[in-house]
């Protein structure tokens, strides 16, 4: 499923955040997006899944342009885990399919099947307390996953996590979109993640933002991200993608 | 260990202290009282012991308008905060009244009640549930408003109605708050069970205190009051208890 951006605007109030902007995320593509803080990333990303309405413009998911039907399509992964403290690790993961109706046994074992493969098997029972940083990132994501959108909206997925945790999840996540591949659109700071994850990258201007590169990533998801990180074309491309950062920031 | 030692310890020097110089007669000397109107802790241990059928009946009674008051604040007031918070409209009408109504002293509540609803258990049991019903009130209403926003994204994102957001991200979040008010009201309760009985009525702890006040039984007085301090010790002991096992993931 397929995401398009045209002519996008969007305010607070008096503060315009985004600016005629246009973004095709073709289907089971990943696109990054980079851009100084508190440029409007997570704004757009609120837009496309149908949690703000544009001023201008129109985001359109799979053909739907009305925001519930975005809400439909789109699993929205915020930047924090937001991990509810008083659901176990399961039924945390299983959050979207008891909203829709499921019941508690059912819902319980569809979620528990993915455990082992989340790198979470024997913790089902365990509250967010007890988990590790990049664990609770992990019932995060599958919660995600779980509620099977077709487009699937990360802000920041890692940004709480340290240095190490962080690629390692990074290449988790690689292998998890390799394995079953769909469409994304990945906000981050880091334009190393942004290029390793996502198959194009988009940097986007200071606030109003406006998108000011479009780069394709040398490498997406690459198998052994240590070398593909540390590659001639990677290291290439980053130093372009922050080019055009530090431009686009002025 | 600490947090019971160092109180218990600071306890038993008091009572030791105030032990000494009663029984000795000095403490009466200071007072410029007759010994028998500053008793000892002695002598109100054993006034507990003698006067137990006569404490234990009136404390019954006075356990039942708090019980009943209690229960009324608990359940009226939790369910006011509800409404309050489903409905913006609602707040916003009724909240001002309710802080504003905190202005009228229950002092000059409670004399009316008894031209309402007679000598009986009734107005002692409005009093408590008066008293109780702001602190419960209050302290729910905030916790009910204290979710995370980005948590609420991320339900609306994974398909959840209104109604699960508030049941399973607001209302749990909330308890931790409510059970702030319902400790405060549990405090507070006894003083409204005692005011009540003091406007008018015939039996109950604050009758007893009357009663032995007008015939100079002070030691028996102190050992109502010990008896009071101690249900209400209790109460706050069984809502933390009940806080305990309800917010377990704290």
């Amino acid at each position: 499923m397929s995401v398009s951006i045209r002519g996008l605007g969007h305010a607070y109030a008096e503060l315009q955040t985004i600016d005629r902007l246009d973004l095709e995320v073709p289907d089971r593509t990943v696109v990054g997006l980079v851009g100084p803080s508190g440029c409007g990333k997570s704004t757009l990303l609120e837009l496309i899944c149908g949690l703000l309405e544009p001023s201008a413009g129109t985001v359109a998911v799979g053909g739907a342009a009305a925001a519930p039907e975005r809400l439909g399509q789109c699993a929205f992964m915020p930047q924090r885990d937001l991990l509810l403290p008083w659901y176990s690790a399961l039924d945390n993961a299983a959050l979207a399919l008891r909203n829709r109706g499921q019941g508690k046994a059912g819902a319980r074992a569809e979620a528990g099947a993915l455990f082992e493969r989340f790198g979470l098997a024997g913790f089902e029972r365990a509250r967010p307390g007890e988990l590790s940083g990049g664990m609770r990132q992990r019932v995060a994501f599958l919660r995600t996953l779980v509620a099977g959108k077709p487009v699937l909206a990360l802000d920041e997925p890692f940004a709480a996590l340290d240095a190490i945790t962080r690629a390692e999840m990074q290449a988790w996540l690689a292998a998890a979109l390799r394995a079953e591949p769909r469409t994304a659109v990945l906000v981050t700071h880091d334009v190393e993640e942004a290029l390793y994850l996502s198959d194009r990258v988009a940097v986007l201007s200071a606030r109003p933002a406006r998108i000011v590169a479009e780069l394709p990533s040398p490498a997406p998801r690459a198998a052994d991200r240590d070398a593909a990180v540390t590659a001639p074309e990677f290291v290439a491309a980053r130093e372009q993608a922050m080019a055009a950062l530090k431009a686009g920031s002025q | 260990m600490r947090r019971w030692v160092l109180p218990g310890l600071l306890l038993a020097a008091l009572v030791g202290a105030w032990q000494i110089a009663a029984s000795t007669g000095f403490l009466a000397d200071v007072l410029g009282l007759e010994e028998f109107l500053v008793p000892s802790p002695g002598e109100i241990a054993s006034s507990l012991w003698e006067s137990r059928e006569l404490l234990a009946e009136n404390a019954w009674v006075t356990l039942r308008e708090i019980l009943l008051g209690l229960g009324c604040a608990l359940l009226v007031g939790a369910g006011f905060a509800v409404l309050m918070h489903l409905s913006g409209l609602l707040r916003d009408a009724a909240y001002p009244l309710i802080v504003a109504s905190q202005t009228v002293p229950i002092v000059v509540v409670a004399p009316i009640l008894l031209v309402w609803l007679g000598y009986g258990i009734w107005p002692k049991v409005v009093v408590v549930a008066l008293i109780c019903f702001f602190p419960i009130t209050v302290n729910t209403l905030a916790g009910l408003g204290s979710a995370d926003p980005a948590a609420v994204k991320m339900m609306r994102s994974l398909d959840a109605s209104r109604w699960q957001v508030f049941r399973r991200v607001e209302a749990p979040g909330a308890l931790p708050s409510f059970f702030t008010g319902a400790k405060i009201a549990v405090v507070v309760a006894p003083i409204g069970a005692v005011f009540g009985e003091w406007v008018g009525s015939s039996s109950g702890l604050g009758h007893l205190i009357l009663t032995d006040n007008a015939q100079l039984e002070v030691a028996r007085e102190f050992a109502a009051v010990v008896v009071l301090s101690a249900m209400a010790l209790i109460l706050i002991g069984l809502v933390t208890l009940v806080e305990r096992r309800v917010v377990a993931w704290r």
